[in-house]
């Protein structure tokens, strides 16, 4: 389907998350850094709603409580202190976090505030360890140009990275805390962009400008975009944690669509004549003793589990639920989304998909009868202990009130596809306070002009100069300014004698397509990677070895570079290696040699270098094969 | 009056020709920039430049002070208003237990506008802050003191007794004190002394997290430590705490053993030359100790007096004697030393401590160690001193040794009587044994 999104009053805003590369992290000295081992020590923590003063509990965050969580956090002694565990107050804000964030507003002409003043934004799911996130505003305003349009900025803000969830398991989560505590810089565009690619064209240019600062982290996870999506007539959504920029373009296209989708289904129900109050009083209703004999599977393990089936009838859904919003996500698949949120039960199943699933016919009817379903009425049902079962129906209940509605403003979360799934609802606005702990900070004019004095260029004069300087062609030159590489890039071009085409080619083409062949190429180091090219420059490695010898590193990320070689067999073979190998491939082929004398050199040489290729310099291969041919051919007239 | 908390100077002039109050939503022009917000109080000992801006999206920033500057105000502040949650359903035939606050925030409700945390301690706002309280006990709560808790004096401790005594007398099971953590170790040994033959638990409780964080132990320990007052079989003073980082198992020390060890960790209270009471995990209590005193019905004999003319005094390298004079000329009548190793200071010492012993002070000995008794027979140093009439104080903290010279001199009509008091284990202060502990914070 082709959405015309102008038509449809589609607005974007974006968010743009990304880690900074300090010395130490935002509020302590603790190294930015994560572990790969096992961790040293864990602790268990329960977070709570705290009161507002209005009186209010932020419903999220009560619901999250409410739901019994225990958080378990997992840390290590090299990358947390006691800040990051909450034992000790927060330190002052890291002051060079802050004058790249204050470098980057300048760049886009933002307005940096004259005090910074610290917030607690309250977060409870337990990805903070105080159940509240650390963040300031440090500019606002500002603009970037794409393709001659103007994007206005609304804030550029500087704060703390969360704990990383690594399992969650019944009533249990567990984080792991060295990434709480990275500086992030988020930087948040007004609602301006039209359309997808639009969106993704402002995700990577404020990308660029990003790494432009040249203080930037690299790797996975270390930028995410939040995306806020509304269209006329729906609702904002928020959408969290799409790591890919590239995944961008393809989440607001489905939003929009999703939420397009559900006005036509709002539109539909309203013209079946569904009136708000045909929804009021409907109670889910235990039908366990119609599906006794069923031969479903997952009705049948739940039964013997001693868990009940409950239905609920929702009026004039039928066809409904089965309704596609994008691709694989049906209004059921909404409906769902929440039963599993607030019910914990695994999924509900619903008329529009059955018979189906070995539910007959027979005991479609029944249940249809047991609800009092009309024609044109739809059923949900959900197994699993009786009082989830309720609690997921009547989470059901709401939902198909809200879909009379329209689009329930929610936060959602991007999946591998492109689209997205329930979270959580929006949370209220009050769930912002001062944190006590850190001092404001004055913004001195005497420091915007040390910053101003010293701001890196812009990814456009960043272009032309790597053409000129590098002679990269443009297509290159934008490969490696879009990339995390730029600052590597210039730096090992400027100290070593290595073909400044060959580095780009392999921060850029190199490394993306062995990625999409599966290599952790985000696993290989600053160092190894200099190493590389060091290695090429001394003549001890060839070029050719550079897709194996990353995909090495990538295995053995605390590896160097020539011990990769060495366990490849890469190592270049010394002179006396190559004439031994050369003189055998003569004798081996000497009945060639004998017919063809010195035009046998063509095939020879092919099949020395497929014997040594990577590990010999073809020229070299090329002036002792020549010598030695001639030798031996006057040998043979002797 | 304008409310313009915090603001002074130029900038306060121009708000208050500019009437506008904290709370309002306001607009500042300043050299062709527009800002739009809410007017936030100025911390007191922040500078005078800046007006605090809470902006829509719910951020502060500050904004510089110009002369050219203008305000206006857009519209009125919104007087916030508490409303507290439905309470939760008391159970009936629940243990009843008696809550008396003196300050800290271990109940606390947060003004998300300005940030400011206020004490919520009637029994209704516990309850709606801390719902499972009404599960474990009939809970009834009073507000004694709002204090910070280097504000606490021997007063207050005799005020304390005497309220825990009232609560008894009307029927309290158990008596849980909440309490800033500073001073909370002194209060509890203080109390320890001051309710002799205790009949049921009295459970001091702080918390090292304010409670307007989801992350506060303030419910927690509060949880924990009601638990203790309705439950525990032993009737003695203990502190009621985190064990652990976790939010898992809370620790129930005695009075006169624990000490504040961290300056900011929930784990901050120890045990000291003792092994915790008991703890409490999953809503139960779990007795440690096997020698307690148990629950009685013995009738409660208060001895609240307290003698503040007592000193704590450490000694160190450089140590100045004269200071030990001052003390008896300003009419002190009792010293606590906390001597170096097993109970040593400096010969330097010996005069002036030969003097205070003459006139007629109590000079008691314990260790900067913490851990391990003073021994004052092993070096010639501690012989001398003995003989000089400093009496060893064992294994006793140095806070509790202070607490109970005040106790015993305020108790006593002779010095031989305090003195005697200050020998004989009262409160559980001296251990017999020194046991072996592995892990030590």
């Amino acid at each position: 389907m082709k959405i015309d999104y102008e038509a449809i009053g589609l607005k974007v805003g974006l968010e743009v998350h990304q880690e900074l590369d300090t010395r130490h992290k935002l509020f302590c000295h603790c190294p930015p850094k994560l572990f790969r081992e096992e961790p040293e020590y864990t602790f268990v923590r329960r977070l709570r709603p705290s009161q507002s003063e209005l009186g209010e509990v932020d419903p999220a965050a009560l619901f999250e409580f409410l739901k019994g969580k225990t958080i378990v956090y997992e840390a290590n002694r090299e990358t947390s202190c006691l800040v990051e565990m909450d034992e000790e107050p927060p330190g002052p804000l890291n002051d060079e976090a802050l004058d790249i964030c204050l470098t980057f507003a300048l760049m886009v002409g933002a307005q940096p505030v004259d005090e910074v003043h610290v917030m607690r934004k309250i977060v409870v799911d337990g990805s903070n360890t105080t159940g509240f996130q650390r963040t300031c505003v440090v500019a606002l305003g500002g603009e970037i140009e794409v393709e001659g349009k103007r994007i206005h900025l609304e804030q550029i803000c500087l704060e703390e990275d969360a704990a990383r969830k690594i399992a969650e398991e019944g009533g249990v989560v567990r984080y792991r805390i060295d990434r709480l505590g990275i500086p992030l810089i988020e930087v948040t565009t007004a609602p301006e962009i039209g359309s997808p690619s639009e969106a993704r064209k402002v995700a990577h240019a404020i990308g660029r400008i990003l790494r432009a600062t040249g203080r930037v982290r690299r790797g996975l996870g270390t930028i995410r975009q939040d995306l806020n999506i509304s269209i006329r007539g729906g609702a904002l959504i928020e959408i969290k944690g799409v790591q890919e920029l590239d995944l961008v373009e393809k989440v607001v296209e489905y939003e929009a669509m999703r939420q397009l989708r559900l006005l036509e289904i709002a539109e539909e129900l309203r013209s079946r004549g569904l009136k708000p109050e045909d929804l009021e009083g409907l109670e889910p209703v235990d039908v366990s003793d119609l599906f006794r004999e069923t031969r479903c599977r997952i009705l049948r393990r739940e039964l013997k589990r001693k868990g009940r089936i409950y239905a609920l009838r929702l009026p004039r859904f039928g066809g409904l639920l089965g309704r596609e919003l994008c691709p694989g996500r049906r209004l059921g698949t909404e409906m769902a989304d929440r039963a599993k949120f607030w019910g914990g039960v695994e999924g509900i199943l619903h008329t529009d998909e059955l018979p189906g699933y070995d539910i007959t016919a027979e005991e479609v009817e029944a249940l249809r009868r047991r609800v009092d379903a009309e024609p044109g009425d739809a059923v949900v049902i959900v197994a699993g202990e009786a009082e989830r079962c309720r609690r997921a129906l009547k989470a059901v209940l709401e939902r198909a009130v809200e879909a009379l509605e329209g689009v329930p403003s929610e936060t959602r979360a991007a999946n591998p596809d492109g689209t997205t799934h329930y979270t959580r609802p929006r949370p209220g606005p009050a769930r912002m306070y001062p944190e006590t702990d850190v001092v404001s900070i004055p913004i001195t004019e005497e420091r915007l002009r040390r910053l101003r004095e010293n701001l890196p260029e812009m990814p456009e004069e960043k272009l032309r100069r790597f053409m000129e300087e590098y002679k990269l062609n443009e297509k290159l030159a934008r490969q490696i300014i879009d990339s995390e590489y730029t600052a590597l890039f210039e730096e090992i071009a400027r100290s070593l004698k290595v073909s400044p085409t060959l580095i780009a080619v392999t921060l850029t083409e190199t490394l993306k397509s062995l990625s999409r062949e599966g290599v952790r190429v985000d696993l290989i180091g600053d160092d190894a990677l200099r190493e590389i090219f060091k290695l090429i420059e001394e003549g001890a490695m060839m070029k050719e070895a550079i897709p194996d010898v990353l995909t090495w590193l990538a295995e053995h990320p605390d590896s160097t570079a020539r011990e990769a070689l060495r366990e490849l067999g890469l190592e270049l073979l010394s002179r006396e290696e190559l004439e031994a190998i050369i003189k055998a491939k003569i004798e081996e082929n000497i009945k060639l040699l004998k017919e063809r004398g010195p035009r046998a050199f063509g095939p020879l040489m092919g099949r020395v270098m497929s014997e040594v290729r990577g590990r010999a310099n073809p020229a070299e291969v090329q002036e002792i094969l020549r010598t030695l041919i001639s030798e031996r051919l006057k040998g043979l007239e002797g | 009056m304008p409310n313009l908390q915090g603001y002074r100077g130029p900038l306060r002039e121009l708000l208050e020709r500019s009437g506008v109050d904290v709370g309002d939503l306001i607009r500042v022009e300043k050299g062709g920039r527009i800002y739009e917000g809410y007017l936030m109080p100025r911390l007191e000992t922040a500078d005078e430049w800046h007006l605090v801006l809470k902006l829509r999206s719910g951020y502060n920033i500050g904004v510089a002070y110009e002369p050219s500057m203008r305000v206006t105000r857009l519209g009125a502040a919104v007087k916030p208003e508490f409303r507290p949650p439905p309470l939760p359903e008391q159970r009936s035939g629940l243990p009843k237990v008696s809550i008396i606050s003196t300050g800290g925030t271990i109940a606390s409700r947060v003004d998300y506008i300005t940030g400011g945390v206020h004490a919520a301690i009637s029994s209704r706002d516990l309850l709606s802050i801390v719902p499972e309280l009404a599960d474990i006990a009939l809970v009834e709560a009073d507000i004694l003191y709002s204090l910070f808790s280097e504000n606490i004096e021997a007063q207050h401790w005799s005020g304390m007794a005497r309220k825990v005594a009232e609560k008894i007398k009307s029927g309290a099971e158990g008596v849980v004190i909440t309490h800033g953590t500073d001073t909370m170790g002194y209060s509890a040994a203080a109390l320890s002394f001051a309710l002799r033959n205790l009949p049921v638990p009295v459970i001091f409780v702080g918390s090292q997290r304010s409670s307007d964080r989801p992350s506060s132990d303030a419910a927690t320990n509060l949880i924990g430590a009601v638990t203790a007052a309705a439950y525990a079989p032993f009737a003695e003073v203990v502190v009621a705490m985190h064990e652990t980082t976790s939010d898992t198992s809370i620790a129930l020390h005695r009075g006169t053993k624990v000490r504040k060890c961290h300056t900011s960790s929930r784990y901050a209270f120890r045990s000291v030359n003792a092994r915790p009471i008991a703890r409490v995990v999953k809503g139960r209590v779990e007795m440690i100790a096997e020698d307690y005193r148990p629950r009685g019905d013995g009738e409660l004999e208060l001895q609240d007096r307290f003698d503040e003319r007592v000193a704590l005094i450490k000694f160190h390298p450089g140590f100045n004697p004269s200071l030990i004079e001052w003390l008896v000329d300003e009419g002190y009548r009792g010293i606590i030393l906390e001597g170096t190793g097993l109970g040593h200071v400096s010969s330097k010492c010996y005069g002036p401590l030969r003097r205070a012993v003459k006139e007629g002070l109590i000079v008691g000995m314990t260790s900067q160690c913490l851990w391990g008794r003073v021994n004052m027979n092993v070096y010639t140093t501690g012989r001398e001193l003995q003989q000089i009439g400093v009496e060893p104080l064992g294994d006793m903290l140095p806070e509790t040794a202070l607490v109970k010279l005040m106790w015993a001199l305020g108790v006593s009509s002779s010095r031989e009587e305090a003195l005697e008091l200050m020998r004989r284990n009262i409160a559980g202060e001296y251990s017999d044994r020194t046991l072996y502990e592995e892990v030590r914070p």
